[in-house]
This record gives structure tokens, C-alpha cells and sequence, in this order.
């Protein structure tokens, strides 16, 4: 027989050993959702902090109206992709809605977010030219840069420095430079610095793309993400994003003011080959788009519980990331404390997202929390009160029985 | 083997000895790729520490076609020489 499957010899040998120490992270099996921070697991009701719900917007009454109505309306599905089956009216308005939100002249939208790096990224970037990426970039960046014919060349996470020096040793060689950052990094929720990349951009005459997938909704005054707080939008050639964390359902997009960029229709195969996201998608992001720009207070909402998460937890004594994002990491000491320290938050009924390497940075274990505008401020207390109690239990913390950082009013105990 | 390779070969293990645990001996044939339980992120980090060193950038289709200490030496000495 033809050992087909031998190659992933060492990832059954982790899975094995996962399940042996309690259960297997990527086969998690809720019974019930029974809201956007709440489920049933396991048989017993359970905190989730493991959604990148951001906005808390997939219960929300009139996203799921526009749901129901789109479904009536246009169907299950489009069966196929806009250059065969054409366009909806619904997929153009979409577009032109999150145009407008950016300011941007267009916008083109995916059928996932991951689909929209893909696309995007493997599309523009040709034979002659160079791609230098973040060395923390999302998976979606990466496989993007095995579709393309550049050369790739990572720089230092957030760095800007490294990044000119590595520009720099390209002097003389033909082709466009296409520098590509996120907003804020998925694992660490740290944010990029974007005023000084932005600088080396245009020091250097280069293209830059940003991932806002994290920070849509969550950071800028008008939820536009990091590059808005930076105050970088005009510098930014392509951001791109996702309908699956702040807009609560899935499908990707990029926007831009270069007027050649819809030519991308007929030449990027990762939108030109997949079915076009379903009414139903459409509909429920185009109502959670428009939710978001006129209520401002979801972001304010999620940005000071994560800020209440963030302070209590690094105050307990976890070593976290950089700053308070909807991102929250706590750092393990190591890949078997960060097991059982999963697993028995699961116990208590506390969902969180566990991350090892390779997924991680710098070959971290994490404990990777999501914060939701949703969330309630008891539920997060609860999350921090079970949090320091396992982490005292397993000896992350130091052990200080009867101590609980659940009031924020004062100093938490260390 | 030239004296521009033992060179190299020694500085690539010189770095590469900074990210695995002491006492892991290696050599010109050792294979940078599973040989040293480095994951695929540790070897490209290392891989960034090696374009520092010799002032290069490796681009990653090449990277993917190194396997041991001598052939990445190689691709630094070809690169090299077309960087000048």
C-alpha cells in the first residue's frame, strides 16, 4: 500500500497525545449555541471566548431579518461564480456600501476572508516582482505567497526598520515591491506599527497591503481598523478584510482607490473560480455593515471589556501580549501547561482558543482568548475569576488562595 | 571544498546553534528540516538570522528547496555572487 498518509505521522502523534490529556481542540463539538457568547458543551452551558465575535452581531435581530428576507428573495445559493452566473444586484450593492464605508473608489468582495488574501496577494504580485511580509502573517498570507511567481521575502514582526533594511538590499532589482501587514496579529492581538511602515512605503516607493480582519469594527473612529487610527488611510493601496469576525458571518473583501483595480475580476482565479457568497451572506453583512456604522457603541463596548480582560489578567501576573485588543493571549510556560490549562477551563466551563506551534509566533503556547461587545461585564469577570484560579491551580500564577481580581476599582492582588 | 564554504558552513552552524538545545551536534549533511526538531516558523526565524548575517535575502522558494547546511551554503554563495 502507498503510504499516503505517512507524511503526517508526527501530527497523528499530536493529536494522539492532545487527546490523551483531555480532548482534542480541533474537533470541539458544541450541542447548542444559545447566543453569540454563549453554548452548550459537553452537556453543561459554556463561556465562549474562542469566537472572534467581536461586535456580537450574529444574534443580531436585523442581521438575521435581512437573513430571512435575502434567502425569500434571491434563494439558497447562486450555484456558481459571478464571471459564469453573473452578479446580483445584491453582491454590487455590498460592495458599493463597503467602498463607501472605506472611502475608497472600489471595492470586490470574496467568498471567505481567507479567499480574499489569496486572491488578492497571488494575483498582484508577478513573476518580477518582490513580497515582503510580516514574519507573523495569517496562514491565508502565506499560502498566497506559494500561488504567486514573486520572490517572498519576510521581515521582522512589526518592525519597520528591518523591513527598510530588507527593501534596501532589493536596490537594482527590476519589478514592484508589495509590502503586506495585518491591522492586528490574530495570535498576540498586538497591532502593527502602520505610521512608520507607512513611512518606509513611501520612502520606498512601494505598494502596501493591510489585513484588517481583526480590527474592522474593533479600532478607528468609524471602525475603519489600525489604519484609521493611524491616521494612514491614503497611503494604504489594497486593505483587505472579513465578513466572519466583526460582521458576523463569512466572506472576505479588499478595497482601493487605484483605478485599475477592478481588471482584478478577470484575472484573480481565487475570485473567479468559487461560487459567489449566497444572498442570505449578503444580506446579513450588508445589515451588520450598516449596524456598525451608525452604532458606535458596540466598538466602545468591546474595546473596554477587552481593556477589563487585559488589565486583570496581566495585573494576576499572566504574561500577555503588548496591549488590550479583542485579542487577549495569555502566555504558557510551555506546550503541556497550556493543555491542561485549556482543558480545565473547559472543566469550569470557560471556552477559550488554545495555540501551539507552528500556528504561534516565536514557538509560544498560548491561551487564546476572543472578547465580544456581547459579552456582558459579569461574563467576563467570571472568565478572569476562572482564568486566575486555574492559573494559580497550575502554578502559572503564584498560588494566593481566596484571591479573586474580579473588582477593578482597586488593585488586584499579584 | 572551498575555504569560502568551510566559512560559511561554520557561521550557518555558529546561528543555527543558537536556536536548538546544547549538545545537538551538526555537521555540513545534517538536515536543517525535520533533523533537528525546529518547526517550519523556527526555521524560517532562522532563516531571517542567516540574511542578517550575510547580508542577503533568501527568498522562500528558495529556502524550500534547502535541506542540509551544505546545500543552504550553496544558495548563500550563489546569492551572494549575484548580488554583486
Amino acid at each position: 500500500m502507498i503510504p499516503l498518509f505517512s507524511k503526517f505521522d508526527d501530527m497523528r502523534a499530536i493529536i494522539d497525545s492532545l487527546v490523551a490529556s483531555g480532548r482534542n481542540p480541533f474537533d470541539m463539538r458544541f450541542e447548542r449555541i444559545l447566543s453569540a457568547t454563549e453554548a452548550v458543551l459537553e452537556g453543561r452551558p459554556c463561556l465562549l471566548f474562542g469566537t472572534n465575535n467581536y461586535l456580537g452581531l450574529t444574534f443580531d435581530a436585523t442581521c438575521i431579518e435581512a437573513t430571512v428576507r435575502a434567502v425569500h428573495e434571491g434563494g439558497t445559493g447562486t450555484t456558481g461564480s459571478r464571471i459564469a452566473n453573473g452578479t446580483y444586484c445584491d453582491h454590487a450593492l455590498l460592495e458599493r456600501r463597503i467602498a463607501e464605508f472605506y472611502g475608497k473608489r472600489s471595492a470586490m468582495i470574496f467568498t471567505t476572508g481567507y479567499q480574499a488574501n489569496l486572491g488578492l496577494i497571488s494575483t498582484l504580485a508577478g513573476r518580477e516582482d518582490h513580497l515582503l511580509i510580516d514574519a507573523d502573517s495569517h496562514a491565508s498570507i502565506y499560502d498566497a505567497c506559494k500561488l504567486s511567481a514573486a520572490q517572498v521575502i519576510r521581515f521582522r514582526h512589526n518592525d519597520p526598520e528591518d523591513l527598510a533594511h530588507r527593501l534596501r538590499r532589493l536596490k537594482g532589482h527590476p519589478g514592484s515591491r508589495i509590502i503586506v501587514t495585518e491591522g492586528i496579529f490574530s495570535m498576540l492581538g498586538d497591532s502593527a506599527p502602520l505610521r512608520e511602515i507607512a513611512a518606509v512605503k513611501r520612502e520606498m516607493g512601494a505598494t502596501l497591503i493591510v489585513d484588517e480582519a481583526h480590527s474592522l469594527g474593533t479600532r478607528g473612529k468609524n471602525g475603519r481598523g489600525v489604519c484609521e487610527d493611524a491616521g494612514i488611510e491614503s497611503d494604504v493601496d489594497f486593505v483587505v478584510g472579513t465578513f466572519s469576525k466583526s460582521l458576523g458571518a463569512i466572506g472576505g473583501f479588499a478595497v482601493s482607490d487605484l483605478p485599475d483595480f477592478d481588471l482584478l475580476r478577470i484575472v484573480c482565479r481565487p475570485y473567479m473560480f468559487t461560487a459567489s457568497l449566497p444572498p442570505a451572506v449578503v444580506g446579513s453583512v450588508t445589515a451588520a455593515l450598516a449596524r456598525i456604522c451608525t452604532d458606535k457603541s458596540l466598538s466602545a463596548r468591546v474595546l473596554s471589556h477587552s481593556g477589563r480582560l487585559y488589565s486583570a489578567l496581566a495585573q494576576a501576573g499572566f504574561e500577555t501580549g503588548p496591549e488590550p485588543n479583542p485579542i487577549v493571549a495569555l502566555k504558557m510556560p510551555d506546550k503541556e501547561t497550556a493543555v491542561r490549562f485549556w482543558n480545565r477551563l473547559i472543566d469550569r466551563g470557560v471556552y477559550a482558543n488554545l495555540a501551539l506551534p507552528p500556528a504561534t509566533p516565536a514557538s509560544l503556547s498560548l491561551i487564546r482568548c476572543s472578547i465580544s461587545a456581547a459579552h456582558t461585564e459579569a461574563q467576563i469577570d467570571r472568565a478572569i475569576s476562572v482564568m486566575v484560579a486555574v492559573g494559580r491551580e497550575l502554578g502559572v500564577l503564584d498560588p494566593r488562595p481566596g484571591k479573586t481580581p474580579v473588582d477593578l476599582t482597586r488593585s488586584l492582588p499579584i | 571544498m572551498t575555504n569560502n564554504a568551510t566559512n560559511i558552513e561554520a557561521q550557518i552552524v555558529e546561528l543555527l546553534a543558537q536556536r536548538i538545545p546544547a549538545g545537538i551536534q551538526v555537521s555540513a549533511q545534517t538536515q536543517i528540516v525535520g533533523g533537528l526538531g525546529l518547526d517550519s516558523v523556527a526555521i524560517l526565524d532562522f532563516i531571517m538570522d542567516v540574511e542578517d548575517r550575510f547580508d542577503i535575502s533568501i527568498p522562500l522558494d528558495r529556502v524550500a528547496e534547502v535541506q542540509t547546511i551544505a546545500e543552504l551554503s550553496r544558495a548563500i554563495e550563489a546569492l551572494r555572487r549575484t548580488a554583486n
